[in-house]
């Protein structure tokens, strides 16, 4: 097989190379410039965009003695995952910019262009399972990634290549190690890789400018305290508020909802973040096609956690309804919900959604 | 002729046995193909790891331009002297020997190139020699009179001369024109007067390239030139792709300051000059010992400038006829690519004119625009069946931009990306171009179909993929 080996210049994604070069495919590796204006060094534990990850990912294309290719792809990034979050952090959405890649610059821009290239599938270094066109959970429970990629098509996952899944990270620095790999021992990366600074709401507040509204108590109904912007919170934030009065009953508050057309973030004890429905949009079933009945599933609505049984209907507007077995604390609107089967394994993806409201 | 006290090595076939220093008149005949071409370009690709007997097994080396393999002359003249020891600016033997090679080194660069031994500034290359004549002169200028603020550059320029004067913008307080140029890349005389006149008191200096790096188009230097003196302003070309293929004369030229490097003309990377008129004055970049006409400080890198004076001399000696043979399988190249690919659009200057005695696009030079594919998909499928060219300049962390200069010439985005430069040289081929010619038609097919997929790749997100067997309940059962 002709496999073009996505390269962030981490550790993950060289070993994933590394494995596709040694089950014999004929790997051609690609660091994906994202950023238009890259730092010439890495910051922190964030970004995968300096030149120093692209030299990382060289020198690891180096010693697998594959070819090595920079391609520019700020623009579609740009305009697929940056204006994607933006736009939704505007619309009191917190988006998954991991998923809107996953999506739309991996699976979509850069699969279609290896295709037409001549390759037959891309190779990441996610951290899930994927034999058979069915996706799994990795191996390492905490370093699954199974989540963002759960929007993949079928067609994308016939063209997916995760050689790690089924390895605990230590181990794949391990081996990282023992191939030379000079990023063997580089720190992971976290956080949003096109926000450098890690400053989230200063990356959107200029971008989106001051957009002042009401901080509301869903309890009293009283307007305590006034906020610059729907950008600055997130549904279960209950960090930096800026509210300085305490809750009547001294609890701590958490936001519960935004609503961006009068700019009112509400606010409320922990009990009232507890949902049983949630209302979904734009389904993908990653293992077969649309469903004309509910459907069963373990449910996730972040990253990490938020798991429940449920089951999902399917609306007459092609989303799902989905009802919870038990209350789910946090659920954001503009995440993706994650549907696994329902079997004591829970591992297998069935597919995704956005979360479009949550009671 | 030069003279090289010693050249060669023993592994070098064709030179005897070197026992001593000793006059030895270079036969330019190494270099044609009638008596041993054929050696000579495996000894040259084997040298460089570039050629068909590379064990990396390049087919078409089709970047010339980048750089292009060192002449085996320029190899032993550089082995030979890393062998020796002596700081040519010291005052023992030792260093008056390497003193000495560095000088008879420094008298066959001005031979070659028209201009006076003295006007010979080593520096490391390109880069380094056009910041040196961009701030050098504008400090220089603007130190004589505060009013020469402005910087006239042409926006074709390469980074090293448009960084530089940028540079001097954001630091300097320097006001920077870019001088436009035509469809084909080039400044018209009229354009530099036009931006002179506009307020000749303020002009600090002007650089034009002699021969554009991309798109092969050659400017009217002398003309050029002459339009900056008549306002008294100083010129500098760089002339990096045009010495040891056009006629340089620093001389007849006019120009105040020239760049050219080795790396592009069969000599060592890392090393190159600046010719600088010798009553030009010019504020140094690099401070320290002064050793090149207290304009450049350094200890010199003695192999280097040898091998840097071996490349020139023989490459300017052979240049009338490199001209002619490159020049003639550029255009085949153009025209079978034509063939295969016939909307395939060539740019810059068609080559068919004269300018200073010489062709008026560099001879080695092909830019052809494929429309509908991206640069990047063409690099690596060529790559891929061996074949090596670039997209336009090289840039930092490789990504490949849109040219600077085909936006300059007035192409668009799309044409800008979708641009191959292929440049030929003095190992260049019949064989190279009929690699390119077999392989070109399928990879730009191939492109296209990348390039409609990358224009069409924002399908919706829940798109529906047709054909996978299990449904969701089946698999939920």
């Amino acid at each position: 097989m002709r496999v073009l080996a996505a390269m962030s210049g981490g550790v993950d994604s060289a070993v994933a190379a590394a494995r596709a070069v040694d089950a014999g495919h004929d790997v051609v590796g690609v660091h994906l410039a994202l950023s238009e204006t890259p730092d010439a060094l890495r910051s922190g534990s964030r970004g995968c965009c300096s030149r120093e990850d692209a030299d990382d990912a060289r020198r690891a294309a180096d010693v697998l003695d594959i070819p090595f290719y920079v391609w520019d792809f700020a623009a579609p990034f740009s305009a697929g995952v940056v204006d994607d979050f933006v736009a939704a952090y505007a619309a009191g959405r917190t988006p998954n910019p991991c998923v809107r890649c996953n999506e739309r610059i991996k699976f979509a821009a850069l699969l279609d262009k290896a295709l037409a290239l001549g390759f037959d599938a891309v190779c990441t270094g996610h951290y899930a399972r994927l034999s058979n066109g069915v996706l799994r959970r990795a191996v390492d429970d905490g370093k699954d990634q199974s989540y963002v990629l759960a929007v993949l098509t079928p067609f994308q996952l016939a063209h997916a290549l995760f050689p790690i899944g089924d390895t605990p990270k230590a181990q794949v620095r391990a081996e990282a190690a023992e191939r030379g790999l000079r990023v063997a021992d580089k720190p992971d990366s976290h956080d949003i890789c096109f926000i450098p600074s890690g400053d989230t709401r200063a990356f959107l507040a200029e971008r989106l400018g001051a957009r002042p509204g009401p901080i509301v108590d869903a309890v009293s109904g009283e307007v305590i305290g006034d906020h610059a912007g729907v950008h600055g919170f997130t549904v279960g934030q209950r960090k930096g508020i800026g509210v300085d009065r305490p809750a009547a009953d001294g609890r701590p508050r958490y936001v519960l909802g935004i609503e961006p057309v009068s700019a009112t973030v509400t606010v409320g004890p922990a009990e009232a973040l507890d949902v049983r429905e949630i209302d979904t949009e734009t389904p993908v079933w990653g293992c077969g096609t649309a469903p004309d009945g509910p459907v069963s599933c373990v449910v996730q609505v972040r990253a990490h956690g938020g798991l429940a049984p449920a089951t999902a209907w399917p609306t007459a507007r092609d989303g799902l309804h989905v009802e919870l077995g038990e209350p789910l604390r946090g659920v954001a609107p503009g995440q993706s919900a994650a549907f696994y089967r329902p079997d004591p394994g829970g591992d297998v993806v069935l597919g995704s959604a956005v979360i479009s409201a949550a009671r | 002729m030069r003279r090289r006290a010693r050249r060669g090595t023993p592994q070098s076939p064709r030179d005897p046995p070197a026992d001593g220093p000793r006059e030895t008149a270079i036969t330019l005949d190494v270099l044609t193909t009638d008596r041993d071409g054929q050696d000579l370009v495996s000894s040259v690709t084997d040298a460089t790891g570039t050629g068909s007997t590379g064990s990396h097994g390049a087919v078409a080396y089709l970047d010339h331009a980048a750089t292009t393999p060192m002449i085996p002359e320029a190899v032993a003249a550089v082995a030979e002297a890393m062998g020796t020891t002596g700081n040519a600016s010291a005052l023992h033997s030792s260093g008056r020997r390497a003193r000495r090679r560095v000088e008879e080194a420094r008298e066959t660069i001005a031979g070659a190139v028209g201009a006076r031994p003295s006007e010979v500034v080593f520096t490391t290359g390109g880069t380094e020699s056009d910041n040196l004549a961009v701030k050098g002169l504008y400090w220089a200028r603007h130190d004589a009179d505060a009013r020469r603020t402005r910087v006239l550059v042409s926006a074709v320029e390469h980074h090293a001369v448009i960084d530089s004067a940028d540079w001097l913008a954001e630091h300097e307080g320097a006001d920077v024109e870019l001088l436009p140029v035509d469809a084909e890349g080039r400044v018209r005389p009229e354009v530099l007067r036009a931006a002179l006149e506009r307020d000749p008191d303020s002009a600090a200096m002007v650089s034009v390239m002699w021969a554009n790096n991309e798109v092969g188009t050659v400017n009217p230097i002398r003309e050029l030139a002459s339009v900056a003196h008549e306002f008294g302003v100083p010129f500098h070309t760089d002339a990096v792709q045009a010495v040891g293929i056009l006629p340089v004369d620093f001389a007849a030229c006019g120009a105040d300051a020239l760049t050219l490097t080795g790396h592009k003309l069969g000599g060592p990377y890392g090393a190159g000059v600046l010719l600088l008129g010798r009553s030009v004055s010019l504020t140094p970049l690099l401070h320290g010992g002064g050793q090149e006409r207290d304009v450049r400080s350094g200890t010199l890198d003695t192999p280097s400038v040898i091998g840097l004076a071996t490349a020139v001399e023989l490459a300017v000696a052979d240049a009338p006829r490199r001209a002619a043979t490159i020049g003639a399988l550029r255009d085949e190249l153009v025209e079978r690519v034509r063939a295969a690919v016939p909307d395939a659009v060539l740019n810059g200057d068609p080559g068919t004119d004269t300018i200073d005695g010489g062709p008026s696009r560099l001879p080695g030079n092909a830019h052809l625009s494929f429309p509908g594919c991206e640069g990047d998909s063409l690099i690596m499928l060529l790559d891929a069946q061996g074949i090596e060219c670039a997209t336009g300049s090289a840039c930092t962390a490789g990504v490949p931009q849109p040219s600077h200069v085909l936006l300059a010439m007035g192409a668009d985005e799309a044409t800008a990306r979708g641009s191959l430069r292929l440049s030929l040289g003095h190992t260049s081929t019949a064989r190279d171009v009929d690699a390119l010619a077999a392989a070109i038609g399928p990879v730009v097919e191939r492109a296209r179909r990348a390039g409609q997929n990358a224009a069409a790749h924002r399908r919706p997100a829940a798109a529906q993929q047709p054909g996978r067997e299990a449904t969701p309940r089946a698999v939920a059962r």
